[in-house]
């Protein structure tokens, strides 16, 4: 990395300066319970989780314990049934489905597990996609692009398409899909589930070090052990509850 | 939305076959439509070509011109009515030609008019007698200037000094004459139906700034209920066979329509299924139900119009194509433009039936896809 790169990440960071109190995510008392055929099906059970405004942590449980659950409300995809959700400062429990889609665009970043590249549009297309969707500063959006393309060394990959880039470099897009707005939080969804091992810790490292920089708080969603080594802070959740 | 744009431009192929037969669906309506035009202009040129403000029938012609007759003195009476300025006599005779180079049993069914006020569509009646006026679809035929055509069971000479456009009548070519060549040949060839000097089939009423409406109304009086007047759209309504053509035509019509938006409704249909994972990113993403919807409207939109231009070029090259007098066929801008209409609003309806489904899509999907 040049100095001034380096120089530029820490301005972003200490840009983020003001916000850097206001933790990240509040979860307080958060229940989500669906109707199934007649019965109840408690997928998140009390769940209280703060995160601090840069803090990674790693969500960790196997499968139907209800991770996807708590990172769609936490990033403001599905209302809970009960509780407190407070992202950023913004509290967003009792939001209606039009705020969510604006909340969303706003102020949360999201890394699926299947990537999910629109498979029509470029490498930098696909960064652009929401401020294409919100049509807010054109100019801002497309150096802000440019910048994160050249510092996940995507740059001469720009103008290709998915079809055209490699497993990992899919990813690395996505991760700047999910910086482009600036978030207050970023979920990932199982992000090495698809890597191997070098790629894989290579992808940790890339998305420890860019959340850092930015000082974004983010939630690593997983079953790799690798991961939590990098994370700040690891979270148990078993059956839709919370163990420290 | 420059989302849609991208798509159409990058995947082109995937709307390949909706276009395809959005296009056949406008040549189709095109061609109906102008088809239906040229018809109905075959059938109303004349009485179009008069311009003007009434037509005076008898009144026991039930509206027809072959039964009517309009003695002297009826014609003194409305030229009396006030806010009439000009009164024409008109009469017309169905017979059929037999035309220089033709066999003698190769008979063109011609309508020979007898008039005396000229209009934009028509000059001054022919004053040598014997000589008439042409319709241009006659030229099909193989008529030219100079040529004498001879009508009726008599053969009567008529020769022809030159042609006129848009004039026919009840879907035949026609001959315009003064009217006493009209009178001749008229008892010449059938006897049973002489008419005596004077004696019109239909009066040529030229009104300027009246109400048209009303003055009938008077004309209708003045004569003592004798004459049936009548304005010129409602003379060409009263044609036989224009209005049945009409309804026909324009019920295929609604049909084609109807299909063209069952095409859009199941192509856009077919096509929002195929992205539902699409939406549902995106809409994880941040984008709202309306600029999703609205990207698939502007898709129909653009794929119709881009159907329309097809079609349109099309009905013109057939228009430019096609000599004149041998196939009924108008391809005017007013019916372009509203088969392009009447498509725009189909694709529109269509895609109404994909809104629900793009309203559902559930950002949650996205995520949590291995699980």
């Amino acid at each position: 990395m040049s100095e001034t790169q380096t120089e530029e990440r820490h301005r972003d960071s200490t840009g983020a300066g003001d916000s850097d109190s206001t933790p990240a995510l509040e979860m307080e008392g958060v229940r989500k319970v669906y109707e199934v055929a007649d019965e109840e099906v408690v997928a998140l059970d009390h769940a209280d989780l703060t995160l601090a405004s840069d803090e990674i942590v790693a969500l960790v449980g196997p499968s139907g314990s209800g991770k996807t659950t708590l990172c769609s409300i936490a990033g403001g995809i599905l209302s809970p049934t009960e509780g407190k959700v407070v992202v950023g400062g913004k509290d967003i429990s009792g939001y209606s489905a039009k705020q969510l889609t604006r909340f969303r665009r706003e102020s949360v970043g999201f890394v699926f597990q299947t990537v999910n590249l629109i498979p029509f549009l470029t490498a930098r297309e696909n960064l652009l996609v929401v401020d294409e969707i919100s049509s807010r500063d054109r100019k801002r959006a497309n150096q802000r692009a440019d910048q994160l393309l050249e510092e996940l060394g995507l740059a001469d990959r720009a103008r290709n398409l998915p079809s055209q880039l490699s497993g990992g470099q899919k990813q690395r897009v996505a991760i700047g899909r999910s910086l482009m707005n600036e978030p207050a939080l970023v979920l990932f969804d199982e992000p090495t589930s698809a890597l191997d091992t070098k790629l894989g810790d290579q992808m940790v490292e890339l998305i420890r070090d860019e959340m850092k920089s930015r000082g974004t708080a983010a939630i690593i969603v997983t079953h790799d052990e690798r991961i939590t080594g990098y994370a700040d802070r690891t979270v148990h959740i078993t059956d839709g509850r919370l163990e420290a | 939305m420059s989302l849609a744009l991208k798509e159409l431009r990058r995947r082109p192929g995937r709307f390949g076959v909706a276009t395809v037969i959005l296009t056949l669906i406008a040549i189709l309506l095109m061609f109906l439509g102008g088809l239906l035009d040229g018809l109905t202009a075959g059938n109303t040129g004349a009485i179009r070509a008069q311009q003007a403000d009434l037509i005076v029938y008898s009144a026991t012609s039930q509206d027809s011109l072959v039964r009517s007759r309009i003695e002297p003195q009826q014609e003194k009476r409305v030229a009396a009515v006030e806010g009439v300025s000009e009164v024409g006599e008109l009469g017309s005779v169905q017979l059929g030609g037999r035309i220089e180079g033709k066999g003698p049993r190769d008979l063109v069914p011609v309508v020979l008019f007898g008039y005396e006020a000229a209009s934009q569509g028509l000059p001054e009646p022919p004053t040598e007698p014997g000589e008439a006026w042409a319709d241009d679809t006659l030229q099909a035929e193989g008529v030219k200037q100079g040529d004498v055509i001879r009508v009726g069971p008599t053969r009567s000479p008529v020769k022809v000094t030159g042609f006129v456009s848009d004039t026919r009548y009840a879907g035949q070519s026609t001959l315009w004459a003064s009217l006493e060549t009209w009178r001749r040949v008229q008892n010449e060839n059938r006897p049973d139906a002489r008419v005596a000097p004077g004696v019109s089939q239909a009066l040529v009423v030229q009104a300027p700034g009246a109400n048209a409406a009303e003055l009938a109304t008077r004309i209708d009086e003045a004569t003592g209920g004798g004459t049936s007047s009548l304005t010129e759209s409602e003379a060409i309504n009263a044609l036989p066979g224009v209005a049945a053509q009409q309804s026909v035509f324009n019920q295929i019509i609604g049909l084609t329509v109807l299909i063209a938006i069952i095409v859009v409704a199941l192509f856009f249909a077919l096509i929002t299924v195929e992205r539902i994972g699409l939406y549902g990113v995106l809409k994880a993403l941040g984008a709202g139900s309306g600029t999703l919807f609205a990207g698939v409207l502007l898709q129909a939109v653009i794929v119709t119009v881009i159907a329309c231009a097809v079609g349109a070029v099309a009905a013109l090259a057939l228009d430019a194509v096609i000599p004149v007098g041998s196939i009924p066929f108008v391809a005017s801008g007013a019916r372009l433009l509203g088969s392009t209409v009447f498509l725009l609003v189909a694709a529109l309806v269509g895609c109404a039936f994909s809104l629900r489904r793009v309203l559902k899509v559930d950002p949650a999907q996205a995520i949590g896809g291995g699980q």
